[in-house]
Order: C-alpha cells, then structure tokens, then sequence
C-alpha cells in the first residue's frame, strides 16, 4: 500500500513536472466547454447531458494522451530497469500509475465544475443527475485510463502507445453503440451491448445508478490492469 | 553474498549468458569484464532480479533470486548501464522518491540523503533537474540513488562509460572505497579500470567465464611463455643464426631493422631463467651491442586479448579457460 502510494505521488507529481498536466487540463475544459456551450444557449435547457454526451469522444482522444507515457517512458529511458529491480512488486507500479492518472483526470473533471454550477444559477438544473453523469464520467475515464495504460505498455514509443490506446478505446466504444449493434447477428448483441464502453455510461447518466454498471467498470478497470501487470511481467517469461 | 551456478540464458536463438558460474563475498570489488555483448549486462539483470534465467541458480545477500526476489532487491544498489534517471524531476526530489521506495523512515530520509549527495559529488547540482545534469551528473545521480539505503551489495554496469578522465578516477576511487566494506560488482570493458579498483577479475566471453582471478594470478596464467624484446646494433644475416642457436628460445621473430639495428620478438621457455644473460653473453662474444633488451611486460590488455580471442587453443599452455576456470578459481 505504500509502495502503490509512493508511485501514486512520484507519477501525479510528474504530470505537474512537465507540461502535460497543465495542457491537459487546458484544452480539454476549453474544447468540451466550446463545443458544450455552442449549442447550450440555442437548445436554452439547464442540464448537462449534451456535455456528458460529448464525453465518449472527448475521452477517445484525451485520455490516451495522458496514459501513453505512464510505461513507454519508462522503457525508452531505461528506467523501468531501475524501477523494476526496486523492492516493490510489478502490480503495485501500475496500480499507483493508473491511480496517479485518475488523479489528473479528477482534477480536470473538478475544474469542469464551473460548468454545473453556472448551470445551476442559470436556470434550474436537476442535482441529481449531474452528479450520476460525473460518477460515471469518472467511471469510464478509468476504463480508457486502464486500456490507455495498457497499450502503454506494450511499446516503447509514445506515440505508438497512444494510437493503440485510441483504437483499443474506440473498439470498446463502438461496440456497444447503436450504429453497431444494429448490424450485428443476434448472438452477439448482448456480448457487444454489455461490453461496449458507453453502454453503462449511459445508463448511469439517466440518473440510475446501477450496481451492475458499476461492477462493469470496475472489472474493465481490474482486467486490463491485470493485463498491464502482464505484460510488465513478460520481460521474465522463460 | 552472491553465489552463480550454472546460470544460463538465451535470447530466442541467441546464447547471452551460457553455464556462468562464479561467487564473491563482502569486501570484494569484482571486475566484470568482457567484449561488448559478451553477457555481462544479462547476468547483472539476471541478479538484480530484472530478468529471469532459463536455468541455474543465483543467490544474493542469502535469497534466491526468483524465490526471495523481493529480500535480494532490498539488499542491492543497482545502476543499469548509461544510469537511466527521469529527466523532468529535481536531483532530491528523485534521490527522496527512491528512498521513499526503499522504505527509509522519515527521520532519517535527511540523513541519508545528506550523506550519498556527499559521496557522489552532488552538492552543487541539488537545485537542478535530472535533466539538466551532464552525463557525468547523471551517472553520479545513478550511483547516489544505488548508495541511497546503504546496501551490502552493489551491482554496477559500466559506472564510469561516458565521464571525462577526472570524473572516471573519482567514480573509480568511490568504488575503492565503497567496496572496503560492500561487496562491489561492477562491469566495464576499460582494462585499466579493472587494474585500478578491483581485487578480483572476473573475464566472460560470448557467455561463458573464461577466467576468474586476482590480476597477478591471471596475469601468471598468461605468462606460460614468456616474450622478451630485444634490439642489437650488427647485421640480421648474422645475428638471426647466433640468436636461434641459444638454448631455451623456442620461436625468435624479426621485426624491423632500423638504422643498423636489428630488433626482434623472442619466445623464450619459462623453465631457462638466464636467458638474458646468454643473450648478452653472445652480443659481447660476438661483438655486436646491445641496444635494448627488455622483458615484454603482460599487462590486462594481453590477458584480456588471450582469455577472449578464441585462438587460445594454438597456445600449448593456455589453460583450459572454458573448463576449468568455471570453478572458482582460490585466491590465497
């Protein structure tokens, strides 16, 4: 548990190092928030699930973004060796480097709280759903943080990192939507419908929170950290 | 405190470490030393518990280093090779992180920190980012963040590639130092670097230890046949016969004749101690003079080339490296 503090700490803090962090959270509340109130005043209703909406997507390229480097750093500089050879076991890194990413996308969704509250004074907003459609936002920014970091470490090149997580991401995405389901054969549709990403993420922004959604992300999450925790491992498959 | 049997490991078809064999003990620095790629990186891994062997066993500091993995990385320093360190962190700020890691208490977090910035040098680049620091910061960094929970072992891989010749000497003698009361494992294909700080040379070829000393003691391996040199004012018609009628010279080769002298390479048998003397002797009786005469000092540079180049076999004496320098070879 410290360990998984102290990599939590040294990772949260390295975002705050470099610049990402601080464009991170810059664009990603100035796009949502253009493209949110773009047509706020034209539908003129005080809610937010046109911003929630734009979520799925926004996430699909953001959150990559942050999870890319959370390995294929440390393989490019050669400090997973360092790390690696450290006492502290293989999946306590990745748990605190996943929760480190967490953090900043909690940080980005707690600056997006301008948005409700402005909403909240112009009109009359309903609280209840605002606050399910940010559980589930941070819900499924930890599925896309999860398979981000991930694809992460599957590559010592960033870039790489972060066009896998995107696909990866999108994959999980697309399946569970309309214009997929729609065209595929009946056996597979509940497979597709419960995987898909947004599926869950929808039904807890109806203000519905649902054990079973939650148990959903969670297990996302916990496989593909499993997944991650392999992978790290693999260097020491015989 | 590490003990290697039989340690092997491939790559796919690639044999990096193959039947390594060796142990050293607290107290020791234990030069590693081999041609690039000769499997010096695999088995520092392989101790370090960053890889896993196909076959043999490793122990350090007591623990297995697949069962105890956790104990063995408690109990070792290690700096990969080109010290990898995070480029966007402060010097302390990284040096705290590890000794986070390392489960140094709080209260005396300060005092080691105090303490390995001292040893490495570091005081006047504490405000800095790792990424600002030169190579030889970085690789003084590298070392600080080995020393940080003060470890009985430390594994080292080239500590000194990279830094100008100051720098190499001060890293070398804080190995010296180090090693007084640690054991020291650290590798480097710099000859003069092993003759410098190590007690014990461990030399491994395409992976397999080829030998396994003190340097005296493998230099005296080399020496099997001796090498003399030996310039002679006169004329190489007449000289060459004299010299090869010499008992106890087994092969003389010309080199040059400069100026009227004549230099040659003579392979001399060990068990004829007065070689030279018969060699002065016959220059007087014949007239001639002498321009040098010199014993071929074998330095790290010919038992390195001897133990390595795989033509070993045309030496009648070599040792059978491969075999038997496998088992620790005894120091007195």
């Amino acid at each position: 548990m410290k360990n998984i503090n102290t990599i939590l700490i040294k990772e949260f803090r390295s975002y705050f190092n470099s610049p990402i962090a601080y464009i991170f959270i810059t664009f990603f509340l100035a796009i949502s928030s253009w493209l949110f109130f773009g047509s706020f005043f034209i539908i003129n209703q005080a809610e937010m699930r046109s911003f929630f909406g734009l979520m799925p997507w926004m996430f699909l390229f953001f959150v990559p973004a942050v999870t890319m480097k959370l390995w294929a750093e440390e393989k490019q500089l050669g400090t997973a060796e360092i790390l690696m050879t450290l006492p502290i076991r293989d999946h306590e890194v990745i748990i605190g480097k996943f929760l480190a990413s967490v953090g900043l996308l909690a940080i980005t969704a707690l600056f997006s709280l301008c948005i409700p509250f402005s909403i909240i004074y112009l009109g009359n907003a309903d609280v209840g759903t605002i606050v399910c459609g940010y559980l589930g936002l941070l819900l499924m920014g930890g599925a896309y943080l999860a398979i981000g970091l991930f694809t992460s470490t599957l590559t010592k090149n960033q870039i790489i990192g972060y066009i896998l997580g995107i696909s990866v991401c999108f994959v999980f995405w697309i399946i569970g939507e309309g214009f997929v389901l729609s065209r595929t054969p009946s056996w597979l549709f509940p497979i597709f419908s419960y995987l898909g990403l947004g599926t869950h993420y929808s039904s807890i922004l109806r203000g519905v929170i649902d054990t079973r959604d939650i148990i959903y992300y969670f297990s996302i999450i916990g496989f593909f950290l499993y997944l991650s925790t392999l992978s790290i491992e693999s260097r020491k498959w015989r | 405190m590490i003990e290697v049997k039989e340690l092997t490991k491939s790559y796919g078809p690639t044999l990096a470490v193959n039947r390594v064999s060796f142990d050293a003990k607290v107290g020791e620095v234990v030069g590693f030393i081999g041609p690039n790629g000769a499997g010096k990186t695999t088995t520092m891994r392989i101790l370090t518990c960053y890889l896993t062997a196909d076959s043999g066993s490793a122990t350090v500091a007591g623990y297995d280093v697949i069962e105890n993995s956790i104990d063995v990385r408690k109990n070792v320093g290690y700096l990969p090779e080109s010290a990898p360190l995070y480029t966007d962190v402060g010097v302390v700020e990284y040096l705290k992180f590890m000794a986070d890691i390392r489960n140094i208490p709080k209260s005396k977090r300060n005092e080691r920190l105090k303490t390995v910035i001292e040893i490495c040098g570091l005081e006047g680049v504490i405000q800095k980012d790792i990424g600002e620091l030169s190579k030889g910061y970085r690789q003084r960094v590298g070392l600080a963040q080995s020393l940080i929970h003060d470890p009985p072992i430390l594994i080292l891989d080239e500590p000194t590639s990279g830094l100008d010749p100051s720098q190499t000497i001060e890293i070398r003698n804080l190995i010296k130092n180090i090693g007084r009361e640690k054991l020291v494992l650290f590798s480097t294909h710099i000859l003069p670097e092993v003759e410098a700080t190590c007690d014990r040379i461990l030399m491994i070829s395409r992976g397999q230890i080829v030998a396994n000393g003190t340097l005296d003691h493998l230099c005296s391996q080399v020496r099997s046949n001796n090498r003399l040199y030996v310039a002679i004012r006169g004329s190489e018609e007449t000289i060459t016969p004299q010299l090869k009628q010499l008992e106890g010279i087994t092969d003389i080769t010309h080199i040059d004749t400069e100026n009227g002298v004549v230099s040659y390479n003579i392979t001399i048998d060990n068990e004829n101690d007065n070689i030279t003397e018969y060699i002065f002797q016959s220059v007087v009786q014949n007239g001639w003079s002498l321009a040098e005469l010199r014993q071929e000092s074998i330095d790290l540079e010919d038992v390195f080339l001897h133990f390595t180049s795989g033509e070993q076999s045309k030496n009648t004496e070599a040792p059978q490296a491969s075999e038997s320098s496998v088992t620790p070879v005894d120091e007195e």
